[in-house]
């Protein structure tokens, strides 16, 4: 097992420069997310590990040893593909063999190693079988066990669960999180999905344009985002934005300034009467979603927002309705989107 | 008339038309594999004869006077023999160009395509006399040259659009896993994209073995192929039509009967890919 240290890592493809100098340090065992919007560069950064993407500038240390010059095969990472990348002509056996014969291990350990990672799958029944013959799930199981035999020092995923329906996403989602508390090993994973992020990370990255935003556990994120960028990636339904027209000023959090924005997310939204309120909002509309619901608002000066309540409101669409937050909840982004308060 | 019932004459019109095609297409080599079996005499007869005795001395001559199978021989070590060595070039140059692709790969498939429209006797002085300097000529080994040379840029082109059809992943996959770029090829790419390798083997085997210009030109006895055989049917004092239908069908028959056979076996590689 081994850490990972990243440093002024540059990608560019011919003169386009799509990666620009990221720092990052990945500690021995954990558990790293990528997240970010689509082109934002994550997985240009998780295929610049693997060693699928050649490095223009920087350098990737894999445990002490940089590996920028070095084979995929011999970096000691193993990688999950969104679309599983299977070998359509294999068997399941063959799948997870084919890379340890490569590596020439002997037979009787090749099986040794092939029968123990389908037993942690759970996927014996098939090892016979040949990939078309097995539904998403299966796949992507087998896709897990081939990276597993190779028993590598850093598991790479990426968008392992973009290609499988909502239920098998949140059950394989868990046996991903299952097989690194087994494991212990390193894994990187990326993903578009916040609360996939949210829910397996030790630790988030989180990317834009080839930069990275912010990097901290899914809690730090979410409690102190770094800028307006990942105050409104971190957390569903996203965080309420307002301009300071939209605050009374008695009401305005300290060292709060009129050019500033004020983040509240909805599920801190308090109900509260007119006069202690820090915002007001029309009632526009309502999503009722059994456990809570989804107030759809929008204030006098235009800005919308969204609160979420234990229960619905009462109100006609078109009444105002007031709210506050404790301070401890109010987010100040100055204007250049970085936080004040973070 | 409704306009279903105007579909049906519509689709009943485009089957005939088809039919039609079909037999435009196929009365000839029905006529010539009809002539082989009549006499020189009757097949001049006009009107033609649709019914008459068959008999097989047209067939029994040409095995006296000459020997079929030496030609056949020659025919199906040099179209096979082209067709392998075309492949075993054509296989690294078509797996380097489709997965290290760059703005430049087009141009060079079309360059290469190019020579094709190049007019085969444009190069036939160089190609006589490098025959004649390397001690080549009327050999089997020169047609299998000019053959795979003749049919590189077709086949590798065929074999880059096949092996683009193969998901990258696959192959980053299998560098993942430490695949060396022969095995890479003999192990991935090749039996993924077997269906299109087999096919393009097929078409080149064909074009082969209808070529006639460079065997007529370039072999005089000894590596003569069956349209050599077939041209040297041509007589001075006009053509005997049964005769040369014989030996035409002759030609013909063995290429018709592999590609018969071998058609369910492109079909089968054909549909085996499913790669998702």
């Amino acid at each position: 097992m081994a850490g990972l240290t990243i440093r002024n890592l540059v990608k560019r493809y011919g003169e386009v420069q799509v990666m620009h100098g990221v720092d990052l340090d990945i500690e021995d065992g954990e558990f790293v997310v990528f997240v970010g919007p689509s082109g934002c560069g994550k997985s240009t950064l998780l295929r610049m590990i693997a060693g699928l993407e050649d490095i223009s500038g920087g350098t990737v240390a894999i445990g002490d040893r940089e590996v920028n010059e070095v084979a995929p095969s011999k970096r000691g990472v193993a990688m999950v593909f969104q679309t599983y990348a299977l070998y359509p002509h294999m068997t399941v056996y063959k799948n997870m063999a084919f890379g340890l014969q490569q590596a020439k291990t002997p037979q009787d350990e090749i099986d040794r190693r092939v029968r123990s990672a389908a037993e942690v799958l759970q996927i014996t029944d098939y090892l016979e079988r040949s990939p078309r013959n097995l539904s998403g799930g299966q796949r992507q199981r087998v896709a897990i066990g081939r990276a597993i035999v190779r028993d590598p020092e850093v598991f790479l995923f990426d968008e392992p669960l973009s290609n499988l329906d909502a239920s098998l996403r949140v059950q394989t989602r868990l046996e991903i999180a299952r097989l690194h508390e087994r494991l212990k090993s390193t894994m990187i994973y990326v993903t578009h999905d916040q609360v996939e992020a949210m829910t397996l990370a030790d630790k988030i990255v989180v990317l834009r344009d080839g930069r990275i935003e912010q990097v901290g556990s899914p809690i730090e994120l979410y409690e102190r985002p770094a800028n307006k960028f990942v105050a409104q990636f971190i957390g569903s339904p996203k965080m309420n934005f307002f301009i300071a027209a939209d605050v009374p000023p008695a009401s305005r959090p300290d060292g709060f300034a009129d050019s500033d924005t004020l983040g509240i997310r909805p599920e801190h939204l308090v109900r509260c009467d007119e006069a202690s309120a820090r915002v007001a909002g029309k009632l526009e509309l309502v999503e009722q979603l059994g456990e809570y619901a989804l107030a759809h608002l929008i204030t006098p000066e235009g800005s919308e927002f969204i609160a979420k309540m234990e229960t619905p409101p009462t109100e006609a669409h078109g009444e105002m309705l007031y709210f506050t937050a404790v301070p401890e909840r109010m987010h100040v982004f100055s204007a250049d989107g970085l936080s004040k308060t973070a | 008339m409704t306009d279903r019932q105007r579909q049906i004459w519509i689709d009943r019109a485009a089957v005939t038309a088809a039919w039609i095609a079909a037999l435009v297409f196929f009365f000839p080599i029905f006529w010539m594999v009809l002539t082989s079996f009549k006499t020189e005499g009757q097949a001049i007869q006009v009107p033609p004869l649709l019914i008459f005795e068959p008999t097989l001395e047209n067939y029994l001559e040409i095995q006296d006077r000459t020997n079929y199978f030496k030609f056949a021989m020659n025919s199906v070590i040099t179209a096979f023999g082209g067709t392998l060595v075309a492949l075993l070039i054509a296989i690294p140059s078509a797996y380097s160009m489709a997965f290290n692709t760059t703005h430049r790969t087009k141009d060079v498939l079309m360059w290469m395509l190019s020579t094709k429209m190049l007019p085969a006797v444009g190069v036939l002085m160089p190609i006589y006399f490098l025959a004649q300097k390397f001690d080549l000529f009327d050999t089997r080994t020169l047609l299998v040259v000019i053959y795979a040379m003749m049919n590189l840029p077709i086949v590798m082109l065929i074999l880059f659009n096949y092996f683009r059809e193969i998901p990258k992943e696959i192959l980053e996959a299998s560098r993942m896993d430490g695949t060396s770029t022969f095995n890479e090829i003999r192990q991935i790419v090749l039996p993924l994209a077997w269906g299109g390798i087999a096919s393009t083997a097929l078409l080149s085997i064909i074009l082969c073995w209808n070529e006639a210009f460079w065997s007529i030109v370039l072999t005089t006895t000894d590596a003569s192929t069956l349209t050599a055989f077939v041209a040297s049917f041509q007589a001075p004092e006009g053509l005997f039509w049964a005769k040369v239908s014989a030996v035409s069908t002759l030609a013909c028959a063995p290429i018709v009967v592999f590609g018969w056979m071998a058609q369910k076996q492109l079909v089968q590689g054909l549909t085996f890919g499913a790669v998702k």
